[in-house]
């Protein structure tokens, strides 16, 4: 029997796959996504650096910072400039910010569509402490725009670091509560734990990245691996799993943002006083002809961009190579022979959203 | 796009454009001077980056004059090869240097060459010397008649990276099970988004 899940399906997001079942077992599967494609790489072809950045951040508006991140730091290596200190700092705290709100998020629509209510409130209504946090200091809610070529929009408000520090030090009691709360509880474990085996040379095979990698035992972490702006001085750990199942890649998230918390802290301490924010460019800045390749971990893994300047304001071509797309790879992969009753677990595990891979 | 430019019952999309004019207009501007450096230039900075040099010399004695290094920076490095030697240089990569899988693969079309370039992002998970590592793997094919092996037998990972190149640039790609749509929609007729000749309406 041919089922189709989505794209009106609220399990599926806006995205559709068509699956074949044999009995209980799920024997073909098709994904079909592009409900919500815009065109995106073409249209940046018609703005300048600038202007791409609020089109940019379209895709994920809940992971803003670090996909204007990734696309910064591609037009500053074209460009050829170096962020002021404090620039550096204010991003990766923007960044680090954007990725605890993303990650909130993806963990409350995993929490319902496991059936578990508590933990769809939960992790959506803490989620609004960052978003606030966020409003005080980019001026917007989820499209921020904040970090651009050259820097970040504004210097930090005052008080700024006193209310991050609270809501932090809030926040990791919390991530306590959801361990108790949903990660302990013996159905939660006993619908992910051995569900959707993705092995360590499956995921090296598949290309997968983020979370998914890292639950297969594989400790890639770009921030690690390839430091950008002030990662280096910044000590913290890659955090993997080696068990490999849904519960890994639901879980390998919840240990990233404990890391993020502890990061955070670390930005607030040594950032420096004062000093520029950005390095002042002109609106029609002009980069010199060549292509560059640079990439940031995002809430979803890897995301990088492929910029081909020819030496006009305007971009040639904009390629963004994006996690969600990514991993999709893997979602085939795992459904094919599985239970139907486990689809929702292996795929939301896989830390997918439809509208990045659309682009 | 209007209704105009779409044809779904033509077998050729190129004839559904009515405005050629316009086209051939932004071909004739679109002549990009993108940086191409050689290898002269790149020995004088051997010290600077010694993952780079492993690399590209043991590359450069295998495939001597068949390939060419365009740019060489920190943890990034790109080689140019002929479309006929696409596979080989890709399984050499992945056998000898532990490259196994690709980040990206996408195009860039450049119009006033008549050519389309393909770009593979390598990068490497079980090799952890080259984890920042990316080499950009390109070959360059005729626009008039895009056709390219395809590197899916050597890094599954491309599957739905050449599906998409596939329709946002119409490369065909021999060798890959489903040259087919996915993410335009089912009635697109025109001709693919990403070259440059295609023109969003009103821009």
């Amino acid at each position: 029997m041919t089922l189709s899940v989505g794209p009106q399906h609220p399990g599926s997001g806006h995205f559709r796959f068509v699956i074949k079942v044999d009995g209980d077992y799920i024997v073909y599967v098709d994904p079909d996504p592009g409900y919500v494609h815009r065109g995106h790489e073409k249209m940046c072809e018609y703005r300048n650096h600038f202007q791409n950045i609020p089109h940019l951040e379209r895709p994920v508006i809940h992971d803003s910072c670090n996909i204007t991140y990734a696309y910064s730091l591609a037009v500053e290596d074209l460009v050829g400039i170096t962020v002021p200190r404090r620039g550096q700092f204010i991003r990766a705290l923007a960044s680090e910010l954007s990725r605890l709100s993303y990650t909130l998020y993806w963990l409350a629509i995993y929490g319902i569509f496991l059936g578990h209510s508590t933990m769809f409130m939960w992790p959506a209504g803490d989620r609004e402490l960052l978003i606030d946090l966020l409003e005080r200091l980019t001026g917007a809610r989820v499209t921020n725009a904040f970090n651009i070529p050259g820097g970040v929009r504004n210097d930090i408000p005052n008080n700024f670091k006193e209310k991050c520090l609270a809501q932090v030090n809030y926040f990791e009691k919390r991530i306590k509560e959801y361990d108790d709360i949903f990660f302990n509880n013996p159905l939660l474990r006993q619908r992910t734990e051995g569900v959707g085996i993705l092995t360590k040379e499956d995921a090296i095979k598949l290309g997968v990245t983020g979370s998914v990698l890292r639950a297969s035992g594989v400790p890639f972490d770009v921030r690690k691996v390839e430091p950008y702006d002030v990662y280096d001085e910044i000590d913290f750990q890659v955090q993997y799993m080696k068990t490999c199942d849904s519960f890994a890649r639901a879980y390998v998230p919840v240990l990233d943002m404990r890391e993020s918390c502890h990061i955070i802290r670390q930005l607030l301490d040594k950032m420096p006083e004062s000093g520029d924010v950005r390095e002042k460019l002109q609106f029609n800045i002009k980069s010199s002809p060549g292509e560059t390749y640079k990439r940031v971990e995002s809430g979803r893994g890897a995301l990088g961009y492929h910029v081909v300047s020819d030496g006009s304001p305007k971009p040639y071509r904009v390629k963004a190579s994006v996690g969600s797309f990514r991993n999709l790879l893997a979602l085939p992969f795992l459904l094919t022979g599985s239970k139907l009753g486990d689809m929702p677990a292996i795929y939301w595990s896989l830390n997918y959203w439809p509208v990045e891979a659309d682009r | 796009m209007s209704s105009k430019t779409r044809d779904v019952n033509s077998g050729d999309y190129a004839v559904a454009r009515k405005n050629q004019k316009v086209e051939n207009k932004i071909m004739d501007k679109s002549s990009p001077k993108i940086k191409q450096e050689n290898e002269i230039e790149l020995k004088e900075e051997d010290s600077n980056y010694p993952l780079s040099n492993n690399l590209l010399t043991s590359i450069t004695t295998n495939f001597g004059n068949n390939t060419k290094i365009v740019y060489k920076k920190e943890y990034r490095s790109k080689i140019m090869v002929k479309p006929e030697n696409l596979v080989e240089t890709a399984l050499f990569l992945r056998n000898n240097h532990g490259f196994d899988h690709a980040e990206s693969a996408s195009g860039t079309d450049y119009p006033s060459d008549n050519e389309i370039e393909l770009n593979y992002h390598l990068g490497s998970y079980s090799n952890t010397d080259y984890y920042p590592y990316i080499v950009i793997l390109s070959a360059r094919v005729n626009r008039d008649d895009p056709k390219s092996n395809s590197l899916i037998n050597i890094f599954p990972s491309v599957e739905y990276h050449e599906r998409e190149t596939y329709e946002m640039l119409g490369v065909y790609f021999l060798g890959h099970p489903r040259n087919e749509r996915f993410i335009l929609p089912e009635d697109w007729a025109d001709i693919p988004p990403l070259r440059k000749d295609f023109r969003i309406k009103g821009r």
